[in-house]
């Protein structure tokens, strides 16, 4: 009788488990579901990736302007965030036992957790009002602050798959120490570093939160990174909130782009730190 | 003597300082000083307020911009509500997905659950604010506050006017919104428990569920813990998504189909349409309050959940 009635509990337990696990993928699904169907007819139209805003109500309005802009404010904040995450990162698995590096994960950490709205007012305070001027150049700056600490976590984790051996092999050659970290450390972890960095790349492009008072927005294609620019997130968000029918219908389609290279990145990442983890137990 | 003064000469030559780490501590320095600069500059940019208004700011009621007077009492209060409770919402779920992904042995199962995890992490707030806005917050509207409405309208947390985009719908997407750091996190710490705990409750006739829930999860308590912590710093940042759903009205009301507002919400809707130094310095200040306490968060939860790792 007793047996019976613990055996039925870690039954109804195991159950539990399993309706958590798939209580766990409902919400994934059904946002994917809903971004798929509400944004696939916009997201499939010519136009959307040809015109930049037209005023409510004109047919042929697109997100080229966000697309750009996105792009370019991406790729800024790569160009700030993944040379000093990446550096940052092999000092972090070179020094790994020193109280600095402790210091510095720690930051990390704390700062991948650092709301991303008070990053939008630092870059404000920073790189805004001094200026007097929204720009793409303050809003690149506030999404390498958010992606600094992403590339240099992983650079770092990148890093320690790579069999220490290699470390000391080159040392006993006699190599310099930024040689070893810089041509075969990082070598031999490029897969998982560039992983992380695209990792970053697909965070800071979803990001909208410190775009709002840097970027700000615009209505135009624009290319000068000294103007407020566009971005695909800052399409969603704004357009969202209107009471137009077509404005929805657009930030459905710029949501679903958003999701789909989310998707992508993060698919190919799991294949290349795949075939990272099988050099390093193949070698380690 | 000679030999002597020879070797204690060898063991105080230090190793020579080399350029190369050098160099990458300087570089590495970025993440510290971002952090300090993100709080000094806050600090320095909201002192006008907080020299204006003083501690009374933390807890007035009042926001108004026309009579330059401002309290962060109902931000605080809807910041707080949302958090705790998608905290609470997602954590029976969190700890359920983490002990799936760390005991089960159906390593395809347990992959494609991982994924799923992972993925719900990648997807951008912006979209859980629009899917939160047009198919979430009509659906919980539809069948969950007009149902417990109806028949509780007595009970507080379920009375007044049901809204669409309300506490409600905000805790609800947050929850979704931290289960994958709830969960990843966990998960780690629920396997770092020693296999012998487990072999030795096995070996004395405990279920599955016994040993698990007796052994188990006291041991990965400080952990799991370490693990809420975080996912509350995450819930009480969050800023896109809530102020799609939350409803964005600055009242302190027990209900919870009621709008209201939080610190990031706010910061994010008025900032830049606020005139005068007094309105936008207030709106910074709310920002420093917000990162000061999402610092104390991290750092807490961070400690917590290393010293699982290590012990």
């Amino acid at each position: 009788m007793r047996r019976q009635r613990r055996l039925a509990r870690d039954l109804l337990f195991r159950t539990l488990m399993y309706v958590a696990a798939a209580v766990a993928l409902l919400p994934l699904s059904l946002v994917l579901a809903y971004t798929i169907s509400n944004g696939w007819r916009a997201a499939l139209q010519p136009d959307f990736y040809l015109h930049f805003e037209r005023p409510e109500g004109i047919p042929g309005a697109g997100v080229q302007h966000a697309i750009v802009g996105t792009l370019e404010l991406v790729g800024m904040a790569s160009l700030i965030a993944i040379p000093v995450g990446v550096l940052a990162g092999t000092h972090l698995a070179e020094y790994r036992q020193h109280s600095w590096a402790s210091w510095v994960r720690l930051a990390g950490d704390v700062l991948v957790g650092t709301p991303s709205i008070a990053i939008g007012l630092f870059a404000y305070a920073v790189l805004v009002a001094p200026f007097h001027h929204f720009s793409a150049f303050s809003g690149a700056g506030a999404l390498a602050v958010l992606m600094l600490p992403v590339v240099m976590r992983t650079t770092e984790g990148a890093l320690l798959l790579v069999p220490p051996g290699l470390r000391e092999a080159g040392l006993a050659l006699g190599l310099p120490r930024w040689r070893v970290a810089l041509q075969l450390m990082l070598r031999a972890g490029a897969p998982g570093v560039v992983t992380g960095a695209l990792l970053a790349v697909a965070r800071a492009a979803g990001e909208t939160a410190p775009l709002l008072f840097t970027s700000f927005g615009n209505r135009r294609l624009i290319f000068n990174p000294a103007e407020p620019m566009q971005a695909l997130p800052l399409t969603v968000f704004h357009n969202a909130l209107t009471p137009y029918k077509d404005l929805q219908d657009q930030a459905w389609g710029a949501a679903l782009l958003l999701v789909v290279l989310v998707l992508i990145v993060n698919l190919a990442s799991r294949f290349a730190l795949r075939r990272q983890l099988a050099l390093a137990a193949r070698t380690g | 003597m000679a030999s002597a003064t020879v070797s204690t000469a060898q063991t105080n030559r230090r190793p020579p300082l080399e350029g190369f780490r050098v160099v990458t501590a300087l570089v590495a320095a970025a993440a510290p000083l971002a952090l300090l600069a993100i709080v000094v500059i806050l600090a320095q940019q909201a002192w006008p307020a907080i020299t204006h208004f003083g501690p009374r700011f933390l807890v007035s009621r009042v926001w108004n911009p026309v009579a330059v007077d401002f309290g962060a009492l109902p931000y605080i209060f809807g910041t707080v509500v949302t958090s705790f409770l998608a905290l609470a919402l997602a954590l029976p779920i969190g700890v359920g997905v983490a002990l799936f992904l760390a005991e089960t042995s159906r390593p395809r199962l347990r992959g494609a659950i991982g994924i799923g995890v992972e993925l719900l992490a990648a997807i951008p707030s912006v979209v859980y604010g629009i899917w939160g806005l047009y198919v979430l917050a009509p659906w919980l509207y539809r069948h969950v506050e007009i149902p417990l409405n109806d028949r509780f309208a007595n009970v507080a947390i379920f009375s007044g006017t049901p809204r669409q985009t309300s506490l409600l719908t905000a805790i609800v997407v947050l929850a979704v919104m931290i289960l994958p750091t709830l969960s990843a996190v966990s998960r780690d710490v629920v396997r770092a428990v020693p296999n012998g705990l487990r072999e030795g409750a096995y070996a004395l006739g405990s279920t599955w569920w016994e040993t698990t829930w007796r052994v188990v999860l006291p041991a990965a308590r400080a952990g799991i813990f370490g693990a809420s912590v975080l996912a509350l710093g995450r819930a009480l940042g969050e800023t896109i998504a809530v102020t799609m759903v939350v409803g964005n009205r600055p009242d302190i009301q027990p209900s919870l189909f009621a709008p209201g507002y939080t610190l990031a919400s706010v910061v994010a809707n008025e900032f830049t349409e606020a005139t005068g130094q007094l309105y936008s310095t207030a709106l910074i200040e709310l920002g420093l309050v917000l990162v000061s306490v999402t610092l104390v968060v991290n750092v807490a939860a961070l400690l917590l959940v290393r010293t699982v790792d290590r012990g």
